[in-house]
């Protein structure tokens, strides 16, 4: 058959190389090469130069399904998630690095965990509500439209590469990127939160939020996901200009908007 | 990392069941903490798809349920080897703990009052949905249930449910120890006092010492190598923590549930939902061969049923061929374009990112893979597990066992939030009257334990086998004859098979010694106990001679209910070569055993009368110091109760 005619590529990866155990060693990058496989994704191809070829090459991987968020990377230079990328679609040389902004843990393993826990507990990332679950009480309805808003958000899957690919979280470390104001839209658009514009206000104000956004948008390309990221930008900054406003408050952003 | 740290209550696994259990007990005073392999919100729990089990009944097709055909249709779905009691508390329990998700944000998918376009058995059917349960929780068909029951969120439900449990526990201050790996339980004879862990950031040891452990680290279908859906981190750590100690049993390690549709060749799950919205089987003639075998539920007859039918096509040379073997399709595209790409959003998305394939367009392959573990550490109704005290578990983790030899689809993360609450208030009650009365020399006894097989395997140098070769060879084993159709002499073989592994394992070196976390060290640290765990599943199914729900035997094609109505308990006691297998009865009947209503199985009948079973099971637990049947919280069995269910179904 013409397929088994065709000789496979052999695949050149040229791998960023650190680790912390052993201080003395500058980072460098190392190339490996394999052989192509039909369907073969960043997921094989980085467990099979771990099992035959270095047994020291850190990376994560859990779901291997683009759902749990583990494997970001930078692909030859662009943040993706390693299990969704398959080989087929890159050339024969790639380049893997870690995804900067984050805690480098070692090789392309990094610490999105703890840093989004962070985010959540900055922006309350949870119903806040005033009374506790009834368990004697149905579920109170909501109309599926407002469910179908609400999923669509809540899709993230917090895989860091909106941070990664964002020219302003990586010179300014404490901004909350794509994904936190995403998580904020989340909540805002949920009627079972009880925040009010104004506490919202506190939290996406400032440079750290949505006003630290530079409109670059490259999230917005490189979401594995697809979320819309453009119109959950423009949602947040919004609703964070109507409270300003209904609040009186001096604010840069609100004169802003006054002149235009 | 300090090397000492005490908690209140020590949970080991940061996914659904674990995490719920930690609010239960956070929430009433006790300081928990969590040790997860991963960050919490990237468990194995963030992959469960089509939804969530609870009888809230409020689409026309799932009009008069109750947690009554919920407690039947689990018991049935097992094949009558669950425990009742539990499975009562959980059909019970399930309604209130969906209800709870809602609250904590889950943006189930709602009830639109009108017209609703459905897939049934076939056909389109337009359904009048009522007024009166407009954006009430809406429920999808599953296999192996008699109305439509699962709650859902497209098909990402275990995502937003673990998003929204997870945010939970950021809100209450839980501590979470993410990329944390328990490698030992601590324990003073049958007291369990923590455990401890390898950090996998710097590969440093920490003691934990707690009042109470909670093991809720899900399944263990990698034993099982590549054929299974399940994520990489589910290696049995948590079955491996319960075993070493020597003294506490694994319950059914030989039920395994085989998942008819993974996605072939890669085994990523394609969703139970796809059929519960109308999706078909179909062979390489394009022949819907499982509705025909199977008149009454069609393509949703229960997991274990249809998976045999589908191998069985293969076998009779009726499978799709590829390149990588055959196959049976998965049709979705009577569906249409707005259902998938809504719906089932999804499974739209890994056809289109692991297999090409639009399937508004084209048909899925599909084959059976591993999927879930319905055996685990074997609990009590409280979660507290024999014979140790202060050490519990929950979840797939755990043997509590409310599945028996087959799990029902969307029951297992309808488990994970009810086991984790009722689990979680037992711990609390039991921590409440604790105080940590643990000896440091104790605790460092165990530790360097631990440094010793670090060291030695890290002194090790590979000439042999690697530990992946190893890995490997125990997949193919597994698969191939401790897989869906199960026979003496394969079982034979593959005992034979794993010990000789267990030998390999023992001389087995690494290929690096690089100082800090070392991935394959931290592989290499699970690896016995992963044989240990598939030699105790393939001795399991080797002395079960009976078909019981996913556990079938050619040579024993019958349930036995005359002498198999009984649990296996499997011990391995500490420098054993080998596991010691046990028995216990299954529990308490409430519904006798009976037919399933599909698969077509004949049966041995129990020769004893209910009463009398019931008695021998009321004896036994009264003897083993347990509680013997009623359950102070939850729900109580329901004597009967099923009896008016049955009723309504002859009846509609």
């Amino acid at each position: 058959m013409a397929e088994n005619i065709k000789t496979a590529r052999i695949l050149k990866f040229d791998i960023f190389r650190y680790n912390p155990a052993e201080p003395d060693k500058p980072p460098y990058m190392q190339r490996f090469e394999i052989e192509e496989a039909p369907y073969m994704s960043l997921f094989l191809a980085l467990n099979q130069i771990r099992e035959e070829q270095d047994s020291s090459l850190q990376f994560d991987f859990v779901c291997r399904s683009a759902v749990c968020g583990s494997c970001g990377m930078m692909v030859n230079g662009r943040p993706a998630l390693g299990c969704q990328t398959l080989t087929a679609d890159l050339p024969e040389v790639i380049a893997l690095h870690p995804l900067p902004t984050f805690a480098l843990i070692g090789d392309l393993s990094v610490d999105t965990g703890r840093w989004f826990r962070g985010m959540v507990d900055r922006v309350n990332g949870w119903i806040e509500r005033e009374t506790e679950f009834d368990r004697a009480s149905i579920e109170a309805p909501m109309d599926n439209e407002t469910a179908d808003k609400i999923y669509e958000a809540d899709r993230c899957i917090e895989c860091g590469c909106c941070v990664a690919g964002c020219a302003v979280a990586n010179v300014r470390p404490d901004f909350l990127g794509a994904t936190g104001l995403n998580r904020i839209a989340r909540f805002m658009m949920d009627p079972r939160d009880q925040r009010s514009e104004q506490s919202w206000f506190e939290v996406v104000s400032d440079a750290e939020g949505v006003f630290g956004c530079i409109g670059m948008m490259a999230c917005d390309d490189v979401c594995p996901k697809d979320l819309p990221l453009l119109e959950v930008y423009s949602y947040v900054r919004r609703k964070a200009v109507a409270s300003l406003f209904s609040s009186g408050e001096d604010h840069p952003a609100r004169r802003e908007a006054e002149k235009a | 990392m300090e090397p000492f740290y005490t908690t209140d209550v020590l949970v080991i696994g940061g996914g659904l069941a674990g995490e719920r259990a930690a609010i239960e007990a956070a929430a009433s005073g006790h300081k928990a903490t969590i040790l997860s392999l991963v960050p919490p919100r990237r468990s194995h729990s963030c992959a469960a798809q089509g939804g969530m089990q609870a009888s809230l009944g409020n689409c026309v097709k799932a009009s008069g349920d109750n947690a009554n055909w919920h407690f039947l249709d689990t018991v049935r779905g097992s094949d009558w080897g669950a425990d009742q009691e539990v499975a009562r508390m959980f059909a019970e329990e399930a309604r209130v703990a969906v209800r709870e998700m809602a609250y904590w944000g889950v943006p189930w998918t709602r009830a639109t009052p009108g017209k609703n376009s459905y897939f049934i058995k076939g056909e389109r059917v337009e359904i009048d949905e009522p007024e009166d349960k407009a954006g009430m929780i809406m429920h999808r068909d599953f296999g192996g249930t008699a109305k439509w029951r699962a709650c859902y969120a497209s098909a990402g439900t275990g995502h937003s449910v673990l998003y929204a449990v997870d945010a939970e526990v950021s809100r209450l201050g839980i501590e979470v120890r993410d990329r944390m790996e328990a490698l030992s339980l601590i324990y003073d004879g049958d007291r369990c006092w923590g455990a401890v862990a390898r950090c996998l950031r710097t590969g440093e040891l920490t003691v934990f010492a707690a009042k109470a452990t909670i093991i809720a680290t899900g399944g263990y279908g990698r034993i099982y190598g590549k054929y299974t859906t399940n994520a990489t981190i589910n290696e049995g750590t948590g079955a491996m923590l319960a075993l070493n100690t020597g003294k506490v049993p694994l319950g059914n390690m030989e039920a395994i549930q085989f998942h008819p549709t993974g996605l072939w060749p890669s085994g990523i799950l394609i969703t139970e939902g796809c059929r519960g919205d109308g999706g078909y089987l179909v062979d390489k003639d394009n022949h819907r061969f499982v509705a025909e075998l199977e008149p009454e539920k069609q393509e949703l007859a229960s997991r274990d049923v249809v998976s045999r039918h589908m191998m069985q096509r293969i076998k009779d040379g009726k499978g799709a061929d590829s390149k990588f073997g055959p196959h049976i399709w998965l049709d979705l595209r009577h569906l249409g374009e707005q259902h998938l790409k809504t719906k089932l959003r999804e499974i739209w998305e890994i056809c289109r990112d692991f297999a090409g394939i639009d399937p508004v367009k084209e048909m899925i392959p599909v084959r059976p893979f591993q999927h879930y573990s319905m055996g685990g550490v074997r609990v009590d109704k409280d979660g507290h597990a024999y014979n140790m005290r202060g050490l519990f578990a929950a979840g797939e983790a755990a043997c509590w066992d409310m599945h028996g030899f087959n799990r029902l689809g969307g029951n297992s993360l309808a488990e994970t939030v009810v086991a984790g609450r009722i689990v979680g208030q037992r711990v609390a009650q039991f921590v409440d009257g604790e105080t940590l009365d643990v000896s440091t020399a104790l605790t460092e006894a165990f530790k360097k334990e631990q440094e010793a097989r670090i060291a030695d395997w890290m002194s090790r140098k590979a000439e042999g086998p690697s530990v992946y070769d190893i890995r490997d060879a125990m997949g193919e084993i597994m698969i191939d004859k401790v897989g869906i159709f199960r026979t003496a002499s394969e079982l034979e073989e593959a005992v034979v098979g794993i010990k000789d592994l267990l030998e390999q394992v023992k001389t087995a070196g690494l290929h690096n010694s690089k100082p800090g976390v070392n991935p394959e060290l931290t592989f290499a640290l699970r690896l016995e106990a992963m044989l240990k765990l598939a030699l105790i599943t393939a001795k399991g199914a080797l002395e079960r001679q009976e078909s019981r729900g996913a556990h079938s035997r050619v040579d024993f094609p019958q349930r036995d209910d005359k002498n198999w109505l009984k649990r296996t308990l499997a011990r391995w006691p500490v420098g054993a070569s080998e596991p010691v297998l046990s028995y216990e009865p299954v529990g308490m009947l409430d519904l006798p055993p009976g037919e399933r209503g599909y698969g077509h199985a004949t049966r041995i009948p129990l020769e004893q009368s209910v009463e009398d079973y019931n008695a021998s099971v009321a004896e036994a637990q009264k003897a083993a110091g347990k509680q013997d049947t009623v359950e102070p919280m939850g729900s109580q069995i329901q004597w009967g109760a099923w009896e008016q269910a049955d009723t309504k179904a002859a009846s509609s």
